[in-house]
């Protein structure tokens, strides 16, 4: 009873063996159902978090939400997937049909090759690799290529560039998320997502909470979410890469999109969070899933928080902000971290963590202070009077020679 | 014929087959989409080699950057892309003719080897080759030079590609 | 069994033919894909040779990791390079590209 995944599987095993079944056949039947289950659990959480976001954003905009269709509009997504599947699917003309079809599977399929690696129990996860921070970053890029696919063989000008602007946004934050990803790798001195887990005591967002902001921020911009959602900007490229996608096709994308925002925030909360450790977790470890999916769904609430009261922000601002503001801190922090790390041979963890916690602080104050300067400057400059229309260098200078 | 050979065997069909349409398809888009075929395959074959360090980063620096790189490159010298005519030069019966013969003379060398044969050896127990790479990398008995210059080499071409490709206004 | 063979002669076909599509195609990125091709048959050596032959030394695996950030920044200023060009020649053909001063 304390931890039925395995004995299920334990049971099965003798069971097929029973059939006389060899054991590499055995060992690959139960993979592959493993993977189907895992699978099918989390496509049918993703069905109900579209009721989810749209109930949120709702009360977030101040309005009900769906509340027809069952109780608190709870079927609506079912519904909502009933149209898609009965909606016109439309190749568009001059597209290039094998790549056009692939790339909203691969949108969907890179989403869900992530859970592969979230444990969700001491004894519960899909694969422990060694490798598992890495191969989070590696399924990212292949979400990249999904994207360009789309944009490309949609044969669509703004499709082009909402690809294009995706690429350079997700190719850009990959720089802090990678370096943030590297602190809880340093700390637990492992890349194995077990082994992560394992070493949180206390939970890693309390000894470096810098590090899991720096991951939140850009996770929501691989997201391609507000603030960052300059890749399906409606007011100036329509749709972006999926503008030519329609019925299921687009579902896919859609769906692929809102089980990302969960998938991160269930790695934020297997890496920062304590993912699966809570009160009599050892006991039952049953109870290691559920401690999961609440971490996960409060970082998802957060997400969804930021997404629905932040204004978009233009490309060159994101890509400033970028390049000269997050990657040289999330630099700067894993340079002091490390350092600490090193000069702190053999302090009680008590020190240890206090130490850790405080220089955080310390680097955000700094990084605050750095900012306001910034912003004082910033202000100036842009209240400053300048000339309004565009004219040549000669022009110019009469105008302003007239005031 | 055992599972790791069949497990090759579809994987080295698969990668092969990839490369071949990487360097004869015309259109540049599609050949780029191949070639990630193919790189994907080497992801496996390293696999296959127990380097999953090796898989992973092929996936993160080869799909993730470097094919990516290059669509965007054939993306924005796209009029040259859909240029009519030969995508091959003259010559290049005679590239072909020179791979087959290197291919040959290569095959032959290494069966004249006396570890052509090689057969899997056992991985030490209890060692993390992860761990072990990364100590080495980094160790001043280990490869600490080669891994500086090859960190000043990526610096140099990052700031490079920015000097080559930076857009004078004049 | 599988022996060294397997992996030596997958390397040699993957090399050969990237180096035939550096030697025919006209189209420079389309070469550059040629030499990765070429690089990876070689990295796929280095560690077929450490996992057959010398499964207790690393040595095969830190040469690969040299090879990839080689890969890398070739291909940055490659691709660099080839929009420098067609910025000013307006052509990435291999076989255009033959002034040395222009």
């Amino acid at each position: 009873m304390s931890d039925p995944v395995n004995s299920i599987s334990e049971w099965l095993r003798t069971i097929l063996s029973g059939w006389g079944l060899s054991e590499g056949l055995i060992t690959v039947i139960l993979a592959v159902l493993g993977v189907v289950i895992l699978a099918t659990i989390v496509l049918v959480v993703d069905i109900m978090l579209v009721w989810i976001e749209r109930k949120m954003v709702a009360r977030f905009q101040d309005r009900l939400g769906p509340n027809r269709v069952g109780p608190f509009g709870i079927i609506q997504p079912i519904a909502d997937v009933i149209k898609l599947l009965i909606k016109e699917d439309i190749l568009p003309d001059g597209a290039d049909r094998f790549i056009f079809n692939i790339a909203p599977i691969f949108a969907l399929a890179t989403v869900l090759l992530l859970w592969a690696v979230v444990p969700f129990a001491p004894t519960i996860i899909g694969a422990d690799i060694n490798v598992a921070v890495l191969y989070i970053v590696a399924i990212g890029s292949i979400g990249t290529l999904a994207i360009i696919m789309a944009g490309w063989a949609s044969n669509n000008k703004y499709a082009l560039l909402g690809a294009f602007r995706t690429v350079a946004l997700l190719i850009a934050y990959e720089v802090p998320m990678v370096i943030a990803l590297l602190v809880p790798v340093l700390l637990a001195r492992s890349m194995g997502m077990q082994t992560i887990v394992a070493a949180q005591s206390p939970w890693y967002i309390f000894v470096v909470p810098l590090a899991a902001l720096i991951l939140f921020v850009s996770s929501i911009a691989e997201l391609g979410r507000t603030p960052f959602d300059i890749s399906e900007a409606e007011s100036e490229i329509v749709a972006g890469f999926h503008i030519e996608y329609t019925g299921m096709k687009f579902g896919l994308f859609y769906a692929g999109e809102l089980l990302h925002a969960l998938t991160v925030s269930a790695l934020i909360a297997t890496l920062f969070l304590g993912g699966w450790r809570g009160p009599f977790v050892d006991q039952v470890p049953i109870l290691g899933p559920v401690y999961l999916f609440i971490k996960a769904f409060l970082v998802y609430y957060l997400i969804m928080w930021v997404r629905y009261s932040f204004p978009r922000i233009r490309i060159d601002q994101m890509l400033g902000f970028n390049w000269k503001f997050l990657t040289p801190l999330a630099l700067f922090l894993l340079v002091v971290v490390a350092i600490l790390d090193k000069a702190m041979v053999g302090v009680s963890q008590v020190q240890y963590v206090l130490v850790m916690l405080g220089a955080n602080l310390l680097i955000v104050w700094g990084t605050v202070i750095i900012l306001r300067t910034y912003a004082r400057v910033e202000r100036k400059r842009v209240g400053e009077e300048r000339a309004v229309a565009i004219a040549p260098e000669s022009d110019l200078a009469d105008l302003v020679g007239q005031e | 014929m055992t599972v790791f050979q069949a497990i090759f065997l579809v994987v080295a069909v698969v990668t092969l087959g990839g490369a071949v349409m990487v360097v004869t398809v015309r259109n540049l888009i599609h050949a780029a989409l191949w070639l990630i075929l193919s790189l994907f395959g080497v992801a496996v074959m390293y696999g296959l080699l127990s380097a999953p360090f090796f898989t992973v980063i092929q996936v993160v620096i080869y799909i993730g950057a470097i094919a990516i790189l290059m669509i965007f490159a054939i993306m924005l010298t796209r009029r040259v892309a859909q240029e009519p005519g030969s995508s091959v030069n003259k010559g290049w019966w005679m590239a072909g003719l020179m791979s087959l013969v290197l291919f040959t003379a290569l095959v032959w060398m290494f069966s004249t080897w006396s570890g052509f044969q090689t057969t899997l050896p056992q991985l030490p127990e209890g060692i993390d080759t992860i761990k072990v790479l990364g100590t080495a990398l980094v160790s001043p008995d280990g490869y600490v030079i080669p891994f500086e210059i090859a960190s000043v080499l990526l610096l140099a071409a990052l700031i490079g590609a920015v000097v080559v490709a930076w857009e004078r206004k004049t | 069994m599988i022996s060294l063979s397997y992996f030596l002669v997958f390397a040699a076909a993957l090399f050969c033919i990237g180096l035939y599509g550096v030697l025919a195609r006209k189209n420079a990125i389309a070469v550059l894909m040629g030499i990765e091709l070429m690089l990876n048959a070689v990295v796929i050596n280095l560690i077929a040779f450490w996992r057959f032959r010398t499964p207790e030394m690393i040595a095969g695996q830190a040469f690969g990791v040299i090879v990839f950030a080689v890969a890398a920044a070739e291909v940055a200023v490659g691709l660099a390079l080839f929009i420098a060009i067609f910025r000013r020649r307006n052509t990435i053909a291999a076989d255009e590209i033959d002034l040395l001063k222009w």
